[in-house]
């Protein structure tokens, strides 16, 4: 018998199962995958807001004199260009192009990087980052000495505000500021996963619980739910925001995934750019769109897709749609039938159903 | 919670038998397993059921999943209110959501599935 490592389980743990929340098994960590039901917790999201517990997440810090230069190298977003107290998306790729992760950076100071890196692959990228730093910065791997808790919806911010003394309308949209909420340490950046407005929330690990159920508490009359990871996957897609392990891996490029404006040429060298550039100027081969079901039917991950009725690529994440009330779905093709309006057929259980491209994101909130 | 009038299989269905008919459905636990559900595929009136292979799905917002024929028979009527309205699933499973009737080929079939208390303590187990 192979040995199972055991579930990691974030501050947080004990009380979704007070919750009642169902739990399952996320990359080796134990966490909820829904608490009163994924439909019903995409639209507290959308229309009031939603508590998450994203603790999961790794943290990264790069600190030293050169940070930003080693930053600037093994991410494809322009470093140079974000202010102290900015966030942006970016990516850590590996030569050939592929990525290694997608992650959030912030720059704390000019000395001084916070990435937000994917739960599963936080070791990978510490090791990857590690592996390329010939400059004078230091690397930390410090997943550990943060909780996250996330608070998305258009009750976000008169439920945080409640909670703390920092202006958040000052703080912009992908903007962050250090401050405190209910007495506790707090990042408090203005990011998210769900395609609402909303804030990403750093805390202590053993400040977690209080803050949750405070949180909890403070939104409690304006509507606000705990949320589990099945609506959190469904918000996302909505939203069109990359899942590692579907939209992206190794062996996908930003380019193909649609993601050319986190790679920014002009900046100088980086990780990954020779080969992009070699794509960019051959062509590229395939490219991500989005697409709604014309037939009856659900597209999942990893079903084929035909176009002109041969097989051309495959689903990376399909659901219905809570907020649109369709069947959407995102997929790889030939880059010549990736525009939207393609007719294209998804296999689903050996019958191939009619679909059709679309633009994207399939929902963008009202400003 | 489980009827104790019905059997039912490891695979979550419920049968009532009545005679020569059973009404089939899935249970209450598979209700909760699959979340929101969907989308309901049945077989048509006339379609033959054979016990233990497959007469159709139940779709989630995250999951698809196979309903397997509790016992063998000919398809007499299907819910089809649950066309329009699969989220009735979720909601009365061992009653509005019952998803087909059948004439069955062997009126025996529904003897060897579990009780009601067996299948509590089955899906104790799994959990």
């Amino acid at each position: 018998m192979p040995d199972v490592p055991p579930l990691r389980a974030t501050p947080l743990n004990s009380v979704h199962r007070a919750l009642g929340a169902r739990m399952v098994d996320f990359g080796g960590w134990d966490m909820p995958v829904q608490y009163s039901g994924i439909v019903d917790e995409h639209r507290a999201v959308r229309t009031a807001a939603g508590l998450f517990d994203v603790s999961h997440m790794g943290e990264i810090e790069i600190r030293g004199p050169e940070a930003e230069k080693l930053a600037e190298y093994v991410t494809t977003n322009a470093v140079s260009r974000l202010q102290a107290g900015q966030v942006h998306y970016s990516a850590l790729l590996y030569d050939h192009g592929g990525f290694v992760d997608d992650i959030l950076v912030h720059k704390v100071a000019e000395d001084h990087y916070f990435l937000c890196v994917n739960a599963s692959n936080q070791d990978k990228d510490f090791a990857h980052i590690s592996s390329h730093n010939r400059f004078d910065a230091t690397v930390e791997n410090a997943g550990a000495r943060y909780a996250q808790i996330a608070l998305q919806g258009p009750q976000a911010r008169a439920t945080l505000q409640k909670l703390t003394p920092v202006n958040l309308t000052a703080i912009r949209y992908y903007w962050f500021a250090d401050g405190e909420v209910s007495g506790c340490p707090a990042r408090i950046a203005h990011t998210g996963y769900t395609g609402e407005d909303g804030y990403e929330i750093y805390i202590p690990p053993a400040d977690a619980v209080r803050l949750w159920n405070e949180l909890h508490e403070a939104g409690r009359e304006s509507g606000v739910k705990p949320v589990g990871l099945g609506a959190r996957n469904t918000l996302r897609l909505e939203a069109k925001m990359a899942l590692y392990g579907h939209e992206i891996d190794a062996s996908i490029s930003p380019l193909e995934a649609d993601l050319a404006w986190i790679v920014k040429f002009d900046k100088g060298d980086f990780l990954g750019r020779d080969a992009l550039l070699k794509q960019k100027e051959s062509g590229l081969r395939r490219k991500l769109a989005g697409f709604e079901m014309r037939g009856r039917g659900v597209a999942r991950d990893g079903y084929e897709v035909l176009w002109n009725g041969a097989p051309a690529g495959w689903v990376t994440s399909g659901s219905p749609s809570p907020t649109l009330n369709k069947n959407i779905g995102l997929c790889y093709l030939p880059a010549e039938e990736a525009q939207p309006g393609t007719p294209i057929q998804v296999m689903i259980r050996n019958q191939p159903v009619d679909a059709v491209t679309v633009e994207t994101p399939f929902y963008k909130r009202a400003k | 919670m489980y009827p104790e009038h019905f059997r039912y299989t490891k695979e979550h269905e419920w049968v009532l038998v009545e005679g020569d008919t059973a009404t089939i459905g899935i249970t209450d636990h598979a209700q909760q397993e699959l979340g929101d559900i969907v989308y309901v595929d049945l077989p048509k009136v006339g379609a033959k059921l054979e016990q233990g292979a497959s007469l159709g799905s139940v779709e989630s917002v995250k999951a698809v999943s196979d309903i397997y024929a509790p016992v063998s028979g000919e398809v007499t009527e299907v819910n089809a209110t649950l066309a329009d309205k699969p989220e009735t699933l979720n909601r009365d499973p061992h009653g509005a959501a019952w998803l087909a009737k059948v004439k069955l080929s062997n009126p025996a079939d529904a003897e060897g599935l579990l009780s009601a208390a067996d299948y509590e303590t089955y899906i104790g187990a799994e959990k």
